[in-house]
């Protein structure tokens, strides 16, 4: 694990670093600008799906689909970042409880 | 906006990332990473989407290099975060080397919201610094208090994660493109997930990026000039 948190760690910081030194026009690129505006979209939306419908390879409708889909009610009311997450973490634990 | 307005929103955008980080530092603990480890990401990695990718591949049982590999390529954009600042900033080496922590999503905000270079720089540093300080604050609360949870996922800690990046989410997709792209990457990952590491499949949902890229040129969903998403270091 510690690997990992280094190796991730260093990995963020040169990109930091790299924005702030290199001249523009290396990457001003249209291509280059639009798959870095997608890019997080994909992962964004992997992670999602990942974390939230699957359980090792098995993929699986538990508790935390429910609490996506109550985040993603509490996305379109448009409700501040740690709503999201509260309600979420909420509804997962309460669908928990009842269900034992 | 004079000095002392730039530094005082500042503050409260250091203060609500703040109350981020505890939602970081407990999943990550939750997700198995010591109380030590969960900090030094905070310290070291301080980039928040790129936190949480890298703590729910390995909570996920995916390997180092999956889990490496999501975290440094959400960490991509803050390069061109970089890229828009710097002539704001006018830096030199080695304060370049301090301020390449903290371009983060809220700095460069701040940083390109402001109307000259002058209140840019007070914006970047005050906000950079802020954050900084609250969100490792808020880690290192929200770790020790998870330690103190036998099973997170009574308190739903397991649903926060995915939530968290939905959020985020909804902030980047913008335009028929990213639509396209946000669909794609969710059939790659599910319809791989039963039959690669995990991890992997984050990594081959990634190159649905590359494919939203062929066809037709259309209007992007590019962030906006000058607002870079805000509540994610």
């Amino acid at each position: 694990m510690w690997t990992a948190v280094l190796a991730g760690a260093a990995g963020c910081y040169l990109f930091k670093l790299a924005g702030l030194s290199i001249p523009d026009r290396v990457l001003a690129g249209d291509r280059i600008r639009q798959l870095a505006a997608l890019l997080p979209v994909a992962l964004l939306t992997a992670l999602i799906v990942v974390q939230a419908l699957t359980s090792g390879p098995r993929l699986v409708l538990d508790p935390r689909a429910a609490g996506l889909l109550a985040a993603a009610v509490a996305v379109l009311l448009r409700a501040p970042f740690l709503l999201v997450v509260a309600v979420a973490a909420a509804t997962a634990a309460i669908l928990r409880a009842l269900t034992g | 906006m004079d000095r002392t307005s730039v530094i005082r929103a500042s503050i409260a955008v250091g203060a609500a990332t703040g109350a981020y980080g505890i939602s970081f530092g407990a999943v990550s603990v939750a997700a198995g990473l010591s109380v030590a480890q969960t900090c030094a990401l905070s310290l070291l990695m301080f980039t928040g989407g790129s936190q949480f990718a890298l703590v729910g591949v390995l909570g996920a049982g995916g390997g180092t290099a999956a889990a490496v590999a999501a975290a440094v390529g959400l960490g991509s954009r803050n390069a061109f975060y970089g890229l828009r600042i710097s002539p704001i900033l006018g830096l030199r080496w080695p304060r370049k080397a301090l301020a390449a922590q903290l371009v983060i999503d809220e700095s460069a905000a701040m940083a390109s919201a402001q109307p000259t270079p002058e209140l840019g720089r007070t914006g970047f540093w005050a906000t950079g610094l802020a954050v900084f300080v609250l969100w490792n604050l808020g880690t290192l609360a929200g770790a020790a208090g998870a330690t103190a949870v036998p099973d997170p996922r009574v308190l739903g800690l397991d649903a926060a994660a995915p939530a968290a990046f939905l959020a985020l989410l909804a902030r980047q997709v913008r335009g028929r493109r990213a639509w396209v792209v946000t669909l794609l990457a969710a059939v790659i990952a599910l319809a791989s997930a039963p039959f690669v590491p995990a991890g992997v499949p984050i990594l081959l949902a990634a190159g649905a990026a590359g494919l939203g890229l062929l066809g037709p040129p259309a209007r992007l969903g590019l962030p906006r000039r000058g607002a870079p998403d805000r509540s994610d270091p």
